[in-house]
């Protein structure tokens, strides 16, 4: 097994991109890539999406980048795993290299959800429900997160309110990220007041829908150096699956996959939750955030609020989160989160985060999610000196 | 929905019927074929009996496809006095109305409709307890019918 | 069977009320509302309010909870039902039968009858008539006959305060089961086209004062007299007498025109409350007297279908009532259950609103 390093990312702005389908914003962020690579061929190519075949009845994602891409006859596939699709293929990638049927893989993730009505949208996104028995009961994916934020407020004692540092936090940073989608920041008044969406989220707890790609290079961590300045390491990269529906899982209250792939990954760095310099976590509602934490370890059951009530999640705490806007404010083109989380990630441990930069940023955690935490998975990255 | 696929589902959404294990005796629903208690065998259906109460609720407003006709609606984690939890609307209550613990029954209702010329969609729903003495559950249905 | 073509039907072997269900929705638009939206209040209304099916009920939906009332004081497994057979004009599918979705709900199929019954406001009476011929010829031991409604109204229509929705569940089996035995009935059958809906018409026809003498009047009162001639009965040998009710003048009326008192119609009367539930009336009416009659009580029951015919049943309530109706929601808990909504919900509910979404 080698050790295999990140050489080059990429990133389209989040947004709604009218005029760019989805080969588009594909090649715009996979360029990108390979510019700051300075790689012009790859061995293999992964597309992490979700929602092609149903927002643009579109699959085969693999062949269909890799041609409009120039990489012809090249190895590629679309991975999906939900909204961990982008991870995903990142952890496919990542596979590929350490296991040595490659060199060079670039690795995508690209999402386009504004052609489609909201109806269409919710019904696309809430294919990573159970189709039988949660989706046909007109669960919708906001729904099933405020199933939970209601009973953990109604086991813990908070209020819906209590909730706001989660969103003002990933506001306060897409200020400072050109490629954020909502670059605005927000109040607790505001947050209190917004409209209800799936009593108790409101818009300002929920995700935008939105457009977006963006993209890594891969390479042997031996080889980084000759590609990259500032190469960033892959510690670990883990995986693990819960049951899809809600009603199945154990405790729906303790993300045991979150629990598990976190393990594994601090077990393969060797390092544990204290060592985490910044964690991008999968904030697509602020109940997602609070569980997330806790289930890693970094906050007793029950006290992921408390953590970022206490002030611990900002970029001045001893745990930033969604550094550079989260999936809140970033935005959150499912398929496409989880390289967004990554390329994040390596402009923090390559200290080019600007405003955003978390000081002596050496260790980074990103953790994408897929429903509604039925696959988890963790990557720790690390600056190469 | 295609017909054939409503018509699948038809035994567990209108009768909530799931399977007790045969290894350990854990009712499960919905059917899983494999016990997630003691990963042996579960196969042998059981209808549950509908009495459970609600373990949390939310209030829907921005609907998926073919539910909109249905907004705002409610659905629930529903905890059967079987042990399982299940997702379902709740339906005769207002929202003001529910509560996490308040007791509920199963009833079937209409699910999806399929405009004016589509197949129906029957299902389990649940809703506030009639009366203190709810029925009793019809006799089990029989394994081959 | 008499002189003069009195035909009373009696079965060759004795049958029952064996289990009954009620089912009323909870929501209820009051007669002044609709005043209110089409006269501006001006004209009374000729009842209180009416029962309206939330959005996500229909036919099919009330009929498996009546049934399922029936099967819990019944006590017998589902599965020894040899048809179910539903009665109503509001049937969701014109073709695939109610029936076949009851069974498949509550547990009876696959060796069950299951077509549907239409006859106007009576064709659940015509389910429980063949349901006592398939028990009585001994061809099965347990048949289900349902007359249950969502019957809709012409906005601004007359029949629009009246149109309500509900209906009830007879499991009819052997004798020495029965919660009431039946000592025979009658149906009273002619060509009369009082009220009417072309196949794809949206709302009935009726013919005004022409439903009243020559329709409903003419066809009860026949029935119920033919009846009592052949079994011997009068109107004093009754504990409770319940008739078709499409509002509540018709009903006091023919029972007055019949020789009953008041005070025996008065628990089987529920249109003031509920409304006219079309194929469930006057069956709702019988659980609502079933619910509180004593064993040796005598009943009588008449259905009135436009097009047009009555069927005219006799029971007589057994002592096994008093243990078994307890098992169920009685007709009063329902009725009991209500929210009041205003018109503009009742029009969503009722999907009078053009939405033009796609099918």
């Amino acid at each position: 097994m080698r050790e295999v390093a990140i050489i080059g990312i990429g990133q389209t702005p989040v947004g709604e991109h009218w005029d760019k389908g989805l080969r588009e914003l594909a090649l715009e962020a996979l360029e990108a890539a390979l510019r700051d690579a300075g790689v012009e061929r790859v061995d293999a190519l992964l597309v992490g999406n979700m929602l092609s075949g149903q927002i643009e009845a579109q699959e085969h994602l693999g062949a269909l980048v890799a041609d409009f891409a120039g990489m012809h006859g090249v190895e590629a596939m679309k991975v999906e795993a939900a909204c961990a699709s982008g991870a995903a293929a990142l952890r496919l990638g990542y596979a590929m290299v350490a296991g040595g049927l490659a060199d060079r893989v670039a690795v995508v993730g690209v999402e386009k959800m504004t052609d489609a009505s909201g109806e269409q949208i919710t019904a696309a996104l809430a294919t990573a429900a159970d189709a039988e028995y949660e989706a046909v009961h007109g669960l919708t994916f906001t729904a099933l997160n405020a199933l939970l934020m209601r009973r953990y407020m109604h086991e813990h004692g908070y209020r819906r309110e209590d909730f706001a540092p989660f969103s003002i936090n990933a506001h306060r940073n897409a200020v400072h990220n050109p490629y954020a989608m909502l670059r605005f920041p927000i109040t607790a008044e505001a947050f209190a007041s917004a409209r209800m969406i799936a009593d108790p989220i409101t818009l300002l707890d929920a995700s935008p829908v939105c457009d977006g790609a963006a993209a890594v290079i891969l390479c042997p961590a031996e080889e980084a150096r000759a590609f990259q300045e500032r190469p960033v390491r892959i510690r670990a990269s883990a995986v693990a699956t819960d049951t899809v529906a809600l009603h199945d899982r154990r405790d729906p209250l303790w993300l045991e996959a979150v629990a598990l792939s976190a393990h594994r990954a601090f077990q393969q760095a060797g390092v544990g939750p204290e060592d985490i310099d910044f964690f991008e976590l999968h904030d697509a509602f602020t109940i997602m955030a609070a569980l997330s934490l806790e289930a890693c370890g970094f906050a007793p059951r029950g006290r992921g609020v408390a953590l970022a009530l206490e002030g611990a999640i900002f970029r001045e705490g001893q745990l930033p989160i969604a550094t550079m806007g989260g999936l809140k404010a970033r935005g959150h083109p499912v398929g496409a989160t989880g390289l967004y989380q990554i390329v994040e990630a390596v402009l923090q441990l390559r200290g080019q985060a600007g405003p955003n930069q978390i000081p002596h940023a050496r260790l980074g955690m990103t953790q994408n999610i897929g429903g509604t935490g039925a696959t988890v998975i963790t990557h720790i990255l690390e600056a190469m000196d | 929905m295609h017909p054939a696929r409503a018509w699948r589902g038809r035994r567990q959404r209108y009768v909530l019927e799931g399977e007790i294990c045969e290894g350990c005796g854990a009712r499960l629903f919905p059917p899983r074929d494999i016990c997630p208690e003691c990963q042996r065998p579960a196969r042998t259906p059981y209808p549950l009996s509908g009495r459970g109460e609600v373990y949390s609720y939310t209030v829907v407003y921005e609907p998926p496809v073919g539910y909109e006709d249905q907004v705002p609606y409610v659905v629930a984690l529903v905890k059967l006095e079987e042990g399982p939890l299940v997702s379902a609307m709740l339906t005769d209550a207002l929202p003001e109305e529910v509560y996490i613990g308040m007791p509920v029954e199963m009833v079937t209702r209409v699910l999806h409709r399929q405009g004016e010329r589509g197949v129906i969609a029957y299902g389990y729903k649940f809703r506030p307890v009639l009366r203190a003495a709810v029925p009793q559950a019809a006799q089990p249905i029989p394994a081959t019918a | 069977m008499l002189e003069n073509g009195h035909r009373i039907m009696q079965p060759a072997r004795p049958v029952g009320i064996v289990g009954y269900g009620a089912y009323v929705p909870r929501y209820r638009l009051p007669g002044a509302e609709i005043s209110r939206l089409w006269t501006g209040g001006a004209e009374p209304p000729p009842i209180r309010e009416k029962a309206v099916p939330g959005p996500d009920e229909d036919v099919v939906t009330m009929s498996i909870e009546a049934a399922r009332n029936a099967l819990a004081r019944a006590g017998i497994p589902p599965n020894r039902l040899r048809a179910v057979w539903v009665g109503s004009e509001s049937h969701p599918y014109a073709v695939k039968p109610s029936g076949t979705i009851v069974a498949e709900a509550i547990g009876a199929t696959p060796f069950v009858q299951a077509g549907d019954w239409e006859f106007a406001c009576k064709a659940g009476t015509e389910a429980m008539q063949a349901a006592v011929g398939l028990v009585g010829s001994g061809m099965a031991d347990y048949a289900m006959a349902i007359g249950m409604d969502t019957a809709q109204g012409r906005p601004g229509d007359a029949l629009e305060y009246t149109a309500g929705a509900g209906g009830a569940a007879f499991l009819i089996g052997p004798a020495a089961e029965s919660l009431a035995i039946l000592e025979g009935s009658l149906s009273y059958v002619t060509d009369t086209p009082d009220f009417w809906r072309r196949a794809h018409a949206r709302y009935p026809e009726h013919g005004g004062r022409f439903t009243g003498e020559p329709a409903y009047f003419h066809h009860i009162t026949e029935a119920a007299r033919r009846l009592m001639e052949a079994l011997g009965t009068r109107p004093e040998d009754y504990a409770y007498a319940v008739f078709h009710q499409p509002n509540v003048k018709f009903p006091q009326k023919v029972a007055a025109m019949l020789g009953f008192r008041p005070e025996q119609i008065r628990t089987g009367l529920l249109v003031d409350e509920i409304g006219n539930t079309y194929a469930g009336s006057c069956l709702i009416g019988l659980t609502a007297i079933l619910d509180e009659a004593q064993p040796g009580d005598r009943i009588l029951a008449v259905s009135f279908g436009s097009g047009a015919g009555s069927d005219a049943f006799s029971f007589v309530v057994a002592e096994a009532i008093q243990e078994r109706r307890g098992r169920a929601p009685r007709t009063r808990d329902y009725i009991a259950r209500r929210v009041v909504i205003d018109y503009a919900t009742y029009a969503r509910y009722r999907r009078k609103i053009v939405m033009d979404t796609e099918g």
